[in-house]
């Protein structure tokens, strides 16, 4: 039987899986619509923004592991979307992002709507098609998922004319899949296995270096065995928080410009880092030509360009970090070694830890770091995080602890302010039990606050903390630390009021306004099962410490 | 230093404008390309010369081959391989001239391939450095145009890139 390209569409959708999308429809999609009506086979989130579907799929798949899926129209549709598919992309979160687009006669003519948005998306998608014929619309479809999912993941566009959605064919899905020329490694080389295992065995200062490659390969059971099995201490990468737990003894917190005294002590005086899943962002190194200089570098990771991109690596292993921490443990069992070798390092360690904890200076306002903490014990460590960007997000990062994988999403190579609401949307649907809450800055909420409506119609009781400080807060520190305060257009004076405005959505809006105002309105947002904005009145000038100025070394922190 | 890296790639639209991306967008530089049909309908090859150093030019093998749309990378420039440009010069001549332009062709073993009583139009093939002479010898005479492909490049060993 002949079906159209709409019905393929959907019919492979299922084929993968899939039991959920975030659309939004428009002239070129509305034969998928159509298709869609009344099929209650896929559960379709009806967005406000497209960008906030994307950042929805991504919050989705960072919670669950499975690929997010967009459907956007053509034209506006498709572009509003490139934020968030580039957000996908440095963080390397599998998302499949279904475009429509023009009829291919109008291809090319400046067509209603029209834009290129495979050349658009290009550079900021892992891979991308434009389908010419209804009958390659599954095998595409197929490979889409594949290459989202496989190997280092990431976003995969696929664009649709319309008359390729009307055109019928017979539908049949792909069972297996051929494309010779992508072939990701995922077992680590035997060799440079033992080699690395030998050199963590010769080392007296050794420290795991983790980041956001341990979530995607699932590997945190297996990073923590092999820290346990050598009394390695471990820091994480922005992107890492939750790869080990959080409260664990041998955790040295975040590392980086807004990382703990003690990571950032650590990495600098380590004789043998073993990064792992991590891609030594400008904002984990420092001054790069000071970045670990004692140490041997071991590097784990499935991306050959990450390896010797930004530092020379002694012992580079390109492979799947599951697989190759597997074999390392494997390697490690016939291996002698001694856990007393690393008493100095584990007392130096204490000492920085002891002297040097994450602190800040309670006043009669309220603290940022203070609301973290209250979020922290008052949902008792358990909760999704999602982020905002900026001191938000550094907050967040220090003052929650994550004792479990895909329980911090939030934009950590773009940088993407408006990500966290939607996210939380998208993890809230994956998880509609669990408590999801977004740590916001009242800038960042108000670039996809048009969600509020998405969460009220799909009653989503996501909750939001904004930390309300009517500044962009982070520019507003630079300002203060490197241009003698001159506060340039950061100040935000005319915010609206959120609890009015959350009134306005059919949501909840809650304020505080002093430090003991803070419990009663998290335990009053817990305990709601809506979508609710907290709007916590900060101390406005409250800054995030510690900070490695950009361009230092690691070691040359700004303290409290 | 420069390489000449020859690469297999799917013969699809919108490859070309892969690789030209990814070149731009991580500030590698491109000094020639050129690419074709191979045996095969469904590959072509593409060889690009580039400069960098060492980690860059590794940076660029390793990006190339990351693209989905890549079969395979090579960098010819470690080992024996043979490179060719082509060449077509219009060049003038007066009557007194073509006998000296006549020799000139014969010694680079080049060839006319139009004639028209102003000009010839000359085609020759060669490496780089041969190309660049023969122009220079022709300059006297008054180009008028001339059209050069990039480089295209094959390892002399047996074993071939596929």
């Amino acid at each position: 039987m002949k079906i159209n390209g709409a019905q393929i569409f959907i019919e492979s959708l299922l084929k993968e899986g899939v039991d959920t999308i975030f659309g939004y429809p428009g002239g070129a999609v509305i034969p998928i619509y159509d298709a869609l009506y009344n099929d209650t086979r896929l559960r379709h989130i009806l967005v406000r923004h497209e960008q906030g579907a994307v950042h929805m799929a991504d919050g989705y798949a960072r919670a669950t592991g499975r690929p997010g899926v967009v459907l956007v129209t053509s034209g506006p549709g498709a572009t509003n979307t490139v934020t968030g598919i580039a957000t996908a992309y440095m963080d390397s979160i599998p998302i499949i992002v279904f475009t429509g687009q023009v009829p291919t006669a109008l291809i090319g003519n400046d067509a209603f709507q029209e834009a290129d948005i495979v050349g658009i998306t290009r550079p900021c998608t892992k891979h991308n098609y434009l389908v010419k014929d209804v009958r390659d619309i599954a095998r595409v479809i197929k490979e889409a998922f594949h290459i989202a999912a496989t190997g280092r993941p990431g976003p995969v566009l696929v664009d649709l004319p319309k008359d390729i959605l009307n055109a019928a064919t017979e539908f049949k899905y792909p069972e297996k899949i051929e494309l010779r020329s992508y072939q990701p490694t995922y077992e680590g080389h035997p060799g440079q296995i033992k080699r690395a295992v030998d050199t963590i065995l010769a080392s007296k200062r050794p420290v795991i270096y983790a980041g956001g490659g341990v979530l995607l390969s699932n590997a945190s059971k297996e990073l923590k065995s092999l820290a346990e099995k050598l009394n390695i201490p471990v820091t994480l990468t922005l992107m890492g928080l939750g790869g080990f737990p959080g409260t664990h003894p041998l955790f040295l917190g975040m590392l980086g410009m807004h990382g703990t005294y003690t990571a950032n002590m650590s990495v600098t005086n380590t004789d043998c880092l073993i990064a792992i899943g991590s891609r030594f962002d400008d904002r984990v190194t420092g001054k790069i030509d000071e970045f670990a200089p004692y140490a041997k570098v071991i590097h784990i990771d499935i991306d050959p360009t990450s390896i010797s991109k930004n530092v020379r690596v002694d012992v580079p292993i390109v492979g799947d970090v599951k697989h190759v921490l597997k074999d390392m443990l494997k390697e490690l069992d016939n291996a002698k070694h001694s856990k007393d070798v690393l008493k100095d390092w584990h007392e130096q360690i204490a000492k920085w830890k002891d002297t040097h904890k994450l602190s800040y200076k309670q006043n009669d306002k309220i603290k940022p770091q203070h609301v973290i903490e209250k979020l922290y014990e008052l949902t008792k460590g358990s909760a999704i995080i999602t982020t905002e960007v900026g001191q938000n997000q550094m907050w967040a990062a220090q003052f929650y602890l994550y004792d479990s994988p895909r329980q911090f999403l939030t934009s950590g190579g773009l940088g993407t302010m408006g990500y966290g609401f939607p996210a939380a949307i998208g993890a809230q649907v994956a998880f509609p039990d669990k408590t999801v809450i977004d740590i916001a800055g009242d800038g960042s909420i108000q670039m996809n606050i048009q969600e509020l409506a998405t969460a009220v119609q799909h009653k989503l009781p996501v909750k939001v903390a904004i930390l309300n400080n009517r500044f962009l807060g982070m520019v507003r520190q630079w300002q203060e630390f490197f241009y003698e305060k001159r506060y340039s257009y950061t100040c935000m004076d005319a915010a609206p009021d959120f609890v009015k405005l959350a009134e306005a959505y059919g949501a909840v809006g809650l304020r505080a306004e002093k430090p003991e105002e803070v419990v009663p309105v998290i335990k009053e947002a817990l305990k709601v099962n809506k979508p609710v904005l907290m709007d916590f009145r900060i101390d406005r000038e409250e800054d995030v410490y510690p900070m490695v100025p950009a361009g230092q070394p690691l070691n040359k922190m700004l303290l409290v | 230093m420069r390489h000449t890296i020859s690469i297999l790639v799917d013969n699809e639209f919108g490859v070309l404008s892969r690789v030209a991306g990814l070149f731009s967008g991580r500030g590698f530089n491109i000094e020639s390309l050129c690419v074709a049909e191979t045996l095969d309908p469904k590959v072509s090859r593409m060889t690009i010369v580039t400069r960098g150093d060492d980690q860059i030019i590794e940076q660029i093998t390793k990006q190339l081959n990351k693209l989905v749309n890549i079969i395979k990378v090579y960098d010819l420039t470690a080992e024996e391989h043979i490179e060719r440009e082509l060449a077509m010069i219009k060049v003038n001549v007066s009557e007194k001239d073509r006998a000296e332009v006549l020799s000139i062709v014969d010694i680079f073993r080049a060839k006319i391939v139009d004639v028209s009583p102003k000009t010839y139009t000359i085609e020759m093939t060669g490496d780089n450095e041969k190309v660049n002479a023969m122009v220079e010898l022709l300059k006297p005479f008054g180009i008028k145009e001339i059209a050069k492909t990039g480089k295209i490049a094959i390892a002399r060993s047996p074993k071939a890139v596929k």
